[in-house]
């Protein structure tokens, strides 16, 4: 601050309102601001949403959410939201340990490519996957004529999920591996435990908290991605139709009702799970970006 | 921050176990991230020069990189002054409610781009809450540029609030109430006290939300209509071009904003490490 230090004309007698928060009006003032963007921004529109969604009742809502097509989604949603927050839960987890623990050539490129999913548009990782994996391309080719299918089934949505949660899991459990005492792994191998006990009773408890919010995180994620997605997924009803692409297949049919009754229910489990992570990663002292 | 402990034991079998650990991480990274990358790099290319200019140059490509630049910059100028100011008054002060704002400010994080789509059309569209009062004033919000940017503000309001935040509590309030003390203004306070010891976890929320504006397609797609030459952003001619089976042109405009995102994150990199040691100066 030294170089900055203020430059005032004159001293001046401290006024009655020298400082935002002991102005009454501009206390006020900044904080109604401050709740009219979040009210109209964020809370306004999802209570729409929701109004939306039960407006018809609960029996609409319950009929909306079982549709034989709605509960496909669903349940290939939910089902690949799972494998891909436990896959990554692991590959997480050791790529934060890798880049905390272990110095060698290249690191600082390889924490940089962690975070390219943050900065890559979600839409552009579907292109990306289409171009790699796509009938077009030598490596699709390859796979397809031994019988393996990417693009356009499942292990191509699982792929897209596994690209955009990623940093998550890494960027929550690497804070608390820089803050960890190193000393008792230490005395752990020294007490003649090996390197896998060392990390169960060791490393692990004091990890738990961090890979259970950065994994909620990543499975909220996934739950809601629709642009990595689109693109690779093919969306055929039933086998690759996830509930974000089936809630816009709704909107663009202008059944706004089942629309909102399904987001209703996508929301709200995520927000759940949003808000347990918070409380996990405050313990933490870990950020989420 | 040395993490470096001298491990005394077992020197080959730890040295297996860490080149074997580096080794899959690595591999991991590499085929989830990396080549994916290199093959929309080969595909777009593969056309040659003379296919990347005549792309580059289409009426409607370079009016969705336009539009897709406006939305950016007005939502990341809007998200940052409305930011500033709400990650201030969540830091600063203490009141009844003070905690559901703090959870409002997340909630974007957990709504789908596609819901987010929804909740404008629900609002905006034909039979909505607020269509009336707009339509009789004759200004258009759905399929329209306010609709655009709307959309676009809610999913970035979390990246400032929540770069500048945790910054602001590890400044406390002493240089401030010194500043109030020799008789500055709130607005001189905070214009040279508060905002230069945020510049860097503000860049880095600036940095999050231009990479997360260029590149939001679904709550767009849906509020927009994808009107050719009108509404269409770069990500939804991106979606047009690989429908009508122009793949080739596609593959080069992802390849044109995968490229801007590599540079927005060297720029992340770059803010993140200012901004923690910022954060524990």
């Amino acid at each position: 601050m030294s170089e900055q230090g203020l430059v005032l004309e004159a001293p001046r007698a401290p006024r009655p309102w020298a400082s935002p928060g002991e102005w009454w009006g501009g206390k006020w003032g900044l904080r109604g601001l401050a709740l009219f963007y979040l009210g109209i921004m964020v809370a306004l529109p999802l209570a729409a949403v929701v109004s939306r969604g039960l407006s018809g009742g609960l029996s609409a809502f319950a009929d909306a959410i079982t549709a034989p097509v709605a509960l496909e989604a669903l349940k290939l949603t939910i089902g690949l939201a799972i494998a891909t927050t436990i896959i990554n839960a692991f590959f997480g987890t050791l790529l934060a340990y890798v880049l905390v623990r272990y110095r060698f050539p290249g690191r600082n490129i390889f924490s940089a490519l962690v975070d390219l999913p943050f900065a890559i548009p979600t839409l552009v990782t579907g292109v990306m996957l289409v171009a790699l994996y796509g009938p077009n391309s030598p490596v699709g080719g390859f796979l397809k004529d031994h019988g393996i299918q990417i693009a356009f089934a499942w292990p191509g949505i699982l792929l897209a999920l596994l690209f955009v949660t990623l940093p998550f899991i890494v960027r929550t459990v690497q804070p608390v591996l820089l803050e960890m005492d190193w000393a008792e792994e230490e005395a752990s191998y020294v007490l003649g435990a090996n390197g896998w006990t060392t990390f169960w009773k060791v490393i692990l408890p004091h990890l738990r908290a961090a890979i259970t919010g950065g994994s909620l995180l990543a499975f909220a994620r996934a739950l809601s991605e629709f642009g990595a997605i689109v693109i690779i997924a093919g969306n055929l009803t039933g086998k690759t139709l996830t509930a974000p692409v089936y809630i816009f297949q709704l909107t663009s049919q202008f059944k706004y009702d089942e629309a909102a009754a399904v987001s209703t229910l996508l929301f709200g489990l995520s927000f759940v799970l949003v808000l347990i992570t918070e409380r996990l990663l405050n313990r933490t002292g870990a950020e989420v970006l | 921050m040395s993490t470096q402990p001298a491990l005394a034991a077992g020197g080959a079998r730890q040295k297996l176990l860490r080149w074997s650990l580096i080794g899959v991480s690595l591999l991991y990274v590499l085929i989830l991230l990396l080549a994916p990358f290199a093959g929309i790099v080969w595909i777009a290319l593969k056309e040659g020069f003379s296919a990347i200019t005549d792309t580059l140059t289409r009426s409607d490509v370079t009016h969705a990189y336009y539009l897709t630049l406006i939305i950016t910059v007005i939502t990341v100028a809007v998200t940052t002054i409305f930011g500033v100011l709400t990650a201030w008054v969540l830091v600063r002060h203490r009141f009844f409610g003070r905690g559901f704002m703090n959870a409002l400010v997340d909630l974007p994080f957990a709504v789908s781009p596609i819901i987010v789509g929804l909740m404008c059309v629900i609002l905006f569209g034909r039979g909505g809450w607020f269509e009336p009062f707009f339509s009789s004033r004759g200004i258009q919000v759905i399929f329209a540029l306010p609709s655009m940017i709307l959309v676009t503000a809610f999913i970035c309001i979390p990246f400032v609030i929540r770069g500048v935040a945790p910054i602001l509590v590890e400044l406390g309030t002493d240089e401030e109430e010194a500043a109030k003390t020799l008789g500055a203004t709130p607005f001189k306070t905070f214009l040279r006290v508060t905002l230069p010891n945020i510049r860097w976890g503000l860049l880095y929320g600036i940095a999050l939300s231009t990479a997360r504006a260029l590149g939001e397609v679904g709550a767009v797609l849906i509020v927009s209509g994808s009107i050719q030459g009108q509404t269409e952003t770069a990500t939804l001619y991106i979606l047009r071009a690989l429908e009508e089976r122009q793949e080739a042109q596609g593959y080069l405009v992802a390849l044109t904003l995968a490229a801007i995102s590599v540079f927005i994150l060297l720029g992340i990199e770059y803010l993140k490490n200012k901004r923690t040691k910022e954060q524990s100066a």
